[in-house]
């Protein structure tokens, strides 16, 4: 039994992971309805730029301010040169061009600095703790409280602040929100520079756990089981996908796993993902799509 | 219940009929002048990859330029048709190398089939993920199951024997033909296809389903045919893939990065166009080999490879961004626009 | 064969609570123009997808050509031989005007994807007789002219048009049209008229149709059937309709 519950939490746990980089996803989906495929490869610039100026001698709190800033005129940069042009197609198409976009910071990443894996070292070690007769990941239960602290903030700014609630009015009607004078280039700007910190949060814990790496990339395509289950529009969606997809992820492999030949973390979030299609399209906190003929 | 014809009128169906000189001058140069003149380094690491990837783009393209299911799932379907081309050559021999390369495309079909049944229920995004879940199964499935690459200890396949009537093909030359005469032969049969009531379906269900369903085109069972036929196609170019250009292929040489190469084909090429694939591939063919020998021009023979990669990829995100933005349909219309105003130069005061 | 194609029995629909037709009964005879009109209340077009199946009506029964039905799906409407044009112009806007009318045929394809993918012969004369069909469409509708031109690059009036000759192809017994005539000025107003009157009178369709114009509907229909909030006002030819003062109160409003 206490394996079960270790195994639950220490998916739990993993889960919270995926649900940092399905937070960065939600934000700009809600705010200007595009899938940013980019993220991963945000992710990893971030990651990429901190460690790169950390190696250098950087002290901790500067190269992380730094690398802010770089992602904040990456985002800048972003939303002038694709998604402007791009404002009124489909949702395919924005995709695909994110897609693109994701390639471009890859070979950037790559080409400025390196492609070698990275160490990066935040100082915390990933040893086993004891919370009662269950045994954890110390570095997992750390990762999982930066979640719970960004959720707060991010919670925070988007009820209390104006900015906050402009970037609401922005995810509702886009239209109604132009026609009450909000400077959505603004709007924009601002959700991709959170989501970029978002991403370098989220980039800098996984590139703790498993190195900084090219495959930090590819992590974003897991964050789309991630938001199928929990909606696509949704924070709290995007945390609780993240949890069932870590355990569910989790638990398969253990118990499923063996019998079946192991090594099923691949694809088994995406069935979980197809099952949850069926039974409920928009996802546990999504807003279901009315097609008008 | 027909509409009557005006009596004075005769029917008058104006069909242009132009001599194809530029296919014909394809053609022969494909037929006579590469076997004359080719040399082994092109046929292997250029032309036979070209035809490949076209075939293989010209497969996505019909579910996704023409249906408009969007798919990641590609090389999965690839994967299924070099390992089922292989399973045939290996355990029916006696069956020979084009229905080896048939049945490999039938079970490809059969699984683009079973992966195409969520279709009916959802769409767009949704089902681009379930082509993503479809691509990690199938490399798993291949990598966890020795039965599929007949216990080698290495998880790699490559052809048993490629003949056909009794010579051998396993020549640059002679898999140059195999390609060549394989993708002429699915490219014809796919031109029917998209210009006939089929393609159409296809083109409605793309353009807007709930109407095409209101017309009385059954929605459903045509994405279901879109996914089988494409993955036809799919699973033959994987298997063309594994043993007519890399002889030796693995679950790895149809990972996720294939199918989103085979993507950028179709969208760089030009999506719901047949040509538009061929424009696309040899794009993406050559655009590496052109970049290395800029390279070294430019830099004198000092420039490292992984940076070349790096800027590969840097500038193939650049087009994909900016054919999305200023020419959705690809290259191929560009190609067009500009042999449109071509023709019209000389008269153009 | 009875007289009335299409019988419309109590029928109801709601969204949401909000009691979009209400408990309506109408007859549609064959080979007659039908005006369905609706000065107040939201929810035209719900009644024409009710009666192609769009929309799963509530309650009620509809009987066309002599089958009841308590629900439809827009395939089968199709096969029944209801044809549809939609407000929006549900057209494929990628592809010309002959390919759209093409669409349009899609139910009577009788040979197999395989036999057009090899051009095998009875593919090749059933698309033959398929373009031949559609030639007789686009001379009728008067859009030879624009065969080959994408239909997302024609005018508003020459897109309904090619939309009538989509739904027109498949020779179909009833004819929903969703205000045909929207968006037209007055002479292509008249055009679109004389095509429904010509459908109606040289192919023998029946048609019903919903619309604003006074002028065109009352010319233009044998039967007009008036609707307010949802539910009948009025019924009869257009002469009976304009006398009769519920639906006069209807248009000018009365003091409650």
């Amino acid at each position: 039994m206490t394996f079960f519950f270790e195994t639950l939490l220490g998916g739990l746990l993993a889960g919270t992971m995926y649900s940092l980089v399905a937070i960065g996803f939600v934000l700009i989906y809600k705010a200007s309805g595009v899938f940013n495929f980019a993220q991963g490869a945000m992710l990893l610039f971030a990651a990429l730029t901190f460690v790169s100026l950390h190696d250098q001698g950087v002290p901790f709190a500067l190269a992380l301010l730094l690398t802010v800033i770089v992602m904040s005129v990456g985002a800048l940069l972003i939303g002038r040169l694709v998604l402007r042009p791009l404002v009124n197609r489909s949702q395919i198409t924005l995709f695909m061009a994110t897609l693109g976009l994701s390639f471009i910071i890859e070979g950037l990443a790559q080409g400025l600095m390196g492609s070698q894996v990275r160490a990066l070292d935040l100082g915390i070690d990933d040893v086993p703790l004891f919370v009662g007769p269950l045994m954890l990941s110390q570095f997992d239960l750390i990762a999982a409280a930066a979640a719970v602290v960004l959720v707060t903030v991010l919670a925070l700014l988007f009820n209390k602040t104006r900015i906050g609630v402009s970037l609401r009015a922005v995810a509702d009607d886009t239209t109604a929100a132009l026609s009450i004078g909000i400077n959505l280039n603004r709007i924009w700007q601002i959700v991709w520079a959170v989501a970029g910190i978002v991403g370098l949060v989220a980039g800098l814990l996984w590139g703790a756990r498993q190195g900084v790496q090219f495959s930090l990339s590819l992590v974003v395509l897991k964050a789309l089981p991630v938001l199928i289950i929990g909606g696509f529009t949704s924070i709290g969606g995007a945390i609780v996908g993240g949890l069932i997809v870590g355990a569910a992820e989790n638990l398969a492999e253990v118990y499923i796993g063996p019998l079946i030949g192991g090594g099923i973390t691949p694809w088994f979030a995406y069935v979980l993902a197809l099952a949850f299609l069926y039974i409920r399209p928009a996802g546990l906190f999504g807003e279901r799509a009315i097609e008008r003929v | 219940m027909s509409i009557p014809l005006a009596q004075h009128t005769a029917p008058l169906l104006l069909i242009q009929r132009r001599m194809p000189w530029a296919l014909i001058g394809l053609l022969a140069l494909a037929f006579i002048g590469v076997p004359l003149w080719g040399n082994d380094y092109w046929l292997n690491a250029i032309l036979i990859p070209f035809l490949v990837l076209s075939l293989a783009g010209l497969g996505l393209n019909l579910l996704t330029g023409y249906t408009g299911q969007t798919s990641v799932g590609a090389a999965g379907f690839m994967a299924v048709g070099a390992f089922a081309t292989y399973g045939f050559l290996l355990r029916l021999p006696e069956l020979g190398l084009p229905v080896a390369l048939l049945g490999g495309g039938v079970i490809s079909a059969l699984v683009g089939l079973l992966f195409g049944l969520p279709s009916s229920r959802i769409k767009g995004f949704y089902l681009m993920v379930t082509t993503l879940a479809a691509q990690f199964f199938l490399e798993w499935l291949f990598v966890k199951f020795p039965w599929f690459y007949n216990y080698g200890s290495s998880g790699t396949i490559s052809a048993p024997r490629l003949a056909l009537f009794g010579h051998d093909l396993n020549t640059p030359l002679g898999r140059y033909l195999l390609t060549l005469v394989t993708v002429l032969l699915l490219t014809w049969t796919a031109i029917n296809l998209v210009r006939t009531q089929v393609g159409r379906n296809w083109m409605a269900i793309r353009d807007m389903d709930t109407a095409a369903a209101v017309v009385g085109i059954p929605v459903v069972r045509y994405k279901r045919l879109a996914f089988a036929v494409s993955s036809f196609y799919l699973g033959i170019a994987g298997a063309l893939w594994a043993f007519a250009y890399l002889g030796t292929a693995s679950a790895s040489s149809f990972d996720i990065n294939r199918s989103f190469q085979i993507l950028f084909i179709i969208i760089i090429g030009g999506m719901g166009s047949i040509a538009g694939n061929f424009v696309g591939a040899a794009f993406i063919s050559l655009l590496p080999i052109f970049l290395s020998h800029a390279g070294q021009a430019l830099f004198g023979g000092s420039v490292d490879a992984g940076q070349l990669q790096n800027l590969q990829k840097i500038i193939f995100g650049v087009l994909i961004i900016v054919f999305l933005i200023k020419e959705p349909e690809g290259l191929i219309r560009l190609l067009h626009n500009l042999r449109d105003r071509v023709r019209q130069w000389p008269l153009r005061f | 064969m009875s007289q009335a194609i299409l019988q419309v029995r109590d029928i109801s629909l709601s969204f949401k609570g909000v009691k979009a037709i209400n408990a309506l009964s109408f007859e549609v005879l064959r080979g007659e123009i039908c005006a369905l009109i609706w000065p107040n209340g939201a929810g035209k077009s719900s009644l024409l997808n009710v009666l192609n199946g769009v929309y799963r009506f509530d309650a009620g029964e509809i009987v066309f050509e002599d089958q009841h039905f308590h629900r439809i799906d827009p395939l089968g409407a199709a096969r029944r031989g209801i044809g549809r044009t939609f407000q929006n112009n549900a057209l494929f806007k990628k592809m010309s005007v002959l390919d759209n009318i093409l669409t349009g045929l899609s139910r009577h394809m009788r040979s197999s994807f395989i036999e057009q993918a090899l051009g095998l012969p009875r593919a090749r004369r059933e698309a033959e007789a398929f373009r031949l069909r559609a030639q007789g469409i686009l001379e009728f509708l008067e859009l030879q002219a624009h065969r080959d031109v994408l239909v997302g690059n024609l005018s508003y009036g020459l897109q309904k048009r090619v939309e009538l000759g989509r739904a027109l192809i498949a020779g179909p017994s009833l004819l929903l049209l969703d205000e045909p005539m929207a968006g037209m000025n007055a002479e292509e107003k008249q055009e679109m008229a004389r095509f429904v009157a010509d459908v109606n009178r040289d192919l023998g369709t029946t048609v019903v149709l919903i619309e604003h114009d006074m002028g065109v509907v009352m010319g233009l229909s044998d039967h007009v059937v008036v609707l307010d909030y949802g539910r009948k006002v009025g019924d009869g030819t257009p002469a009976q309709v304009q006398a009769n003062p519920e639906v006069i109160a209807a248009y000018l409003g009365v003091v409650h």
